[in-house]
């Protein structure tokens, strides 16, 4: 989707097609890096982040702050480094939920692992997102600072075929053992059958027009 | 030892040790053979058609004669792909994919969801103040009704029958509740992005008001049952031991988490819908057991319930007051009124959009078939289910459907807990433990 197709009443822009139908094509809009001051206790955490890890510009990709969220953006190879220090400095206690994104345009960075970290002695949220390439999926499993990250990472494996090394036990835990492919990927079909009604049909989900 | 041929209770040599298969209950056949082994080592497969497992989890137990000495949860015997499912609906239409995660606790599911919705599209404020009263209102009493299969469900795998009974016969009258409101009694899809599916009916808060007196004058009998009964006591307390580092390395939320004595609620923590301004306690315990959840979960009942006096006082206030935003271009078209068949149409609306107006009949196609933009970006959104944080993370690329919805259930999470509450116990308090956790396994598995 360009980026001024979003204009309009029901996003349709130069063209007289107003049905809005587009082809099966999706992107998404890069949100840009954020730039000080965030708000909020945002500039607060960076702050403390920044003081207790000196190697802060080099891990932190980059800021993100959007609808009062946090994101900060972690080069892979630093992610358990940046969890660390959040958990035993900053005080985030509990790694609320792991999941995972596929942007299969951004080349080099197709598969997105979102870490939603929690603390409660400071009442306090903030995201860690990290990239990693298709053709590379590894990345530092956390379970190690926090066990409830099991499960979580072995349903971001299980969705997105991410590997978290150092894992104690990275299976499959939603689909079957022998299941075949990563189903939360986006090339990979919805699947489903038409169905008749009152002697027409109506094509399956992923089948049906999509508006851009 | 005997050579059988039942063919509901056999056994036969692999290389993990000798496996014993017993499919009808019929354990007679196998008890001399097994008898006459040397091994104290047995591995049990409890699970996923067990009647005191909660739905379809698996439970792998390694026992050396009554003690548990491993467990194992095997998990996503009811997984349907839900978040999937609504990358390829619009976004109205994931509420009634999502209502049908945690089927005890739909209205959370919706809820959540459509905070996450209205966040992205920078709503939040424009939510009339009816729609979340009633929102919290519904929420507090399907609090109600959750706990009420979670205490009752609890005590029957316990061999306590009679709580059930009275249990569900109170959870029968929440029901009766969200048919008159939202016309379903599970499932309802009732809270949309932008308010909720319609209003209250005519007379709903005088029945609401009877409601909860009686559930009030019930909650006792289940209060008298099972608080201070010896034999309950005994299968609930020091059981399922879990402290307050345990929960925070887990990342469990909800009465666990409470029952160490920390009083974390999001509802008061990091308020949503409003609940800052209603008046309510955060029952706790510092026992760490059964016994402790137990309580908070009853003690609970009754803070449900004096939010939901605080919701009707406040509802009669807003009568009169739209339960959806003004923005027509994101309210579903039609408020539809329930027929003789559950669910109808709004004949006004009909007459409008094919008599009166060709402008409204265009929006009415599009929304319908299409369904409203959401600007690009990501949120996380929480709210404070009965089993804990229910969070949602929602990735629009701008489109009419969203690109990513990830659920963090809390059902999910807490389950994790399993090991370290039974590892070493008794394998009967494997079955309180796990009780204790109230797992849903329609949200864990999604």
């Amino acid at each position: 989707m360009s980026n001024d197709s979003s204009n309009g009443m029901f996003g349709v822009s130069g063209s007289g097609d107003t049905s809005g139908f587009g082809g099966l094509i999706k992107s998404v809009k890069n949100i840009g890096s954020t730039e000080r001051p965030y708000g909020g206790y945002f500039d607060q955490v960076a702050d403390d982040l920044e003081r207790a890890f000196p190697a802060f510009n080099d891990a932190i990709e980059k800021v993100v702050v959007d609808r009062g969220e946090l994101t900060l953006f972690v080069k892979r190879e630093r992610l358990f480094e940046v969890a660390k220090i959040l958990r035993d400095q900053l005080r985030y206690e509990m790694c609320i939920s792991v999941s995972g994104a596929h942007y299969p345009a951004e080349v080099g960075r197709e598969l997105h692992v979102i870490i939603a970290l929690l603390s409660i002695t400071n009442n306090q949220r903030i995201r860690l997102e990290v990239c990693v390439p298709d053709s590379d999926p590894h990345l530092t499993s956390l379970v190690e600072l926090w066990a409830g990250a099991n499960w979580q990472e072995r349903e971001t494996y299980d969705m997105f075929g991410i590997i978290f090394d150092n894992h104690p036990g990275l299976t499959r835990i939603l689909m079957p053992d022998d299941w075949d492919g990563f189903p939360q990927r986006k090339d990979y079909p919805l699947g489903g059958i038409p169905i008749e009604y009152k002697g027409a049909t109506v094509p399956a989900p992923s089948e049906r027009r999509s508006y851009q | 030892m005997s050579t059988f041929t039942d063919p509901y209770a056999s056994s036969r040599e692999t290389t993990e040790g000798r496996v014993y298969s017993v499919t009808g209950g019929d354990w007679d056949s196998l008890s001399t053979e097994i008898g006459a082994t040397k091994e104290e080592r047995v591995v049990v497969n409890m699970g996923p058609q067990h009647p005191s497992t909660h739905g379809v989890l698996r439970l792998v137990l390694e026992l050396e004669g009554e003690t548990v000495t491993e467990t194992r949860c095997g998990v996503g015997y009811l997984h349907t792909g839900i978040e999937k499912n609504t990358e390829y609906r619009s976004w109205t239409q994931g509420v009634t994919f999502v209502t049908r995660m945690d089927y005890l606790a739909p209205l959370f599911n919706e809820t959540a969801y459509c905070l996450g919705v209205e966040k992205l599209l920078g709503i939040t404020n424009d939510v009339t103040e009816r729609a979340t009263v009633i929102r919290v209102m519904m929420m507090e009493f399907n609090r109600i009704s959750s706990h009420m299969v979670a205490l009752g469900t609890g005590a029957l795998e316990l061999g306590a029958l009679s709580p059930m009974i009275f249990a569900f016969r109170e959870r029968e009258k929440v029901l009766d509740i969200f048919e008159m409101v939202a016309g379903l009694r599970m499932n309802m899809a009732y809270v949309r992005p932008g308010g909720v599916a319609q209003d209250l009916p005519a007379g709903a808060l005088s029945k609401i008001k009877e409601t909860i007196k009686e559930l009030r004058k019930n909650f006792k009998d289940n209060e008298k049952l099972l608080i201070g009964n010896s034999i309950w006591i005994k299968r609930t307390q020091g059981i399922g031991y879990l402290d307050l580092a345990g929960c925070t390395t887990l990342g469990i939320t909800g009465p666990v988490l409470r029952s160490t004595g920390l009083p974390w609620d999001l509802r008061k923590a990091q308020p949503y819908c409003g609940y800052e301004d209603y008046q309510f306690d955060i029952p706790t315990t510092d026992t760490c057991d059964v016994y402790g959840r137990f309580l908070i979960r009853m003690q609970e009942l009754e803070q449900s319930l004096r939010i939901i006096e605080q919701c009707v006082s406040k509802l009669e206030k807003l009568d009169g007051q739209p339960v959806m935003v003004a923005d027509k271009k994101i309210a579903w078209p039609s408020q539809l009124s329930i027929g003789g068949d559950g669910m109808g149409n709004s004949l006004n609306h009909i007459r409008e959009i094919m008599g009166e107006s060709m402008e409204a009949l265009i929006h009415h196609f599009k929304l319908v078939t299409e369904g409203f933009r959401v600007p690009a970006g990501q949120v996380y959104t929480t709210v404070e289910s009965p089993r804990g944080e229910m969070g949602v993370h929602l990735i629009s690329d701008g489109g009419t459907r969203p690109y990513r919805v990830h659920f963090r259930e809390p059902s999910f999470n807490n389950l994790q807990a399993t090991a370290a509450m039974c590892d070493g116990g008794q394998i009967a308090d494997v079955i309180a433990a796990v009780a204790s956790i109230d797992p849903v396994m329609g949200g864990v598995d999604r």
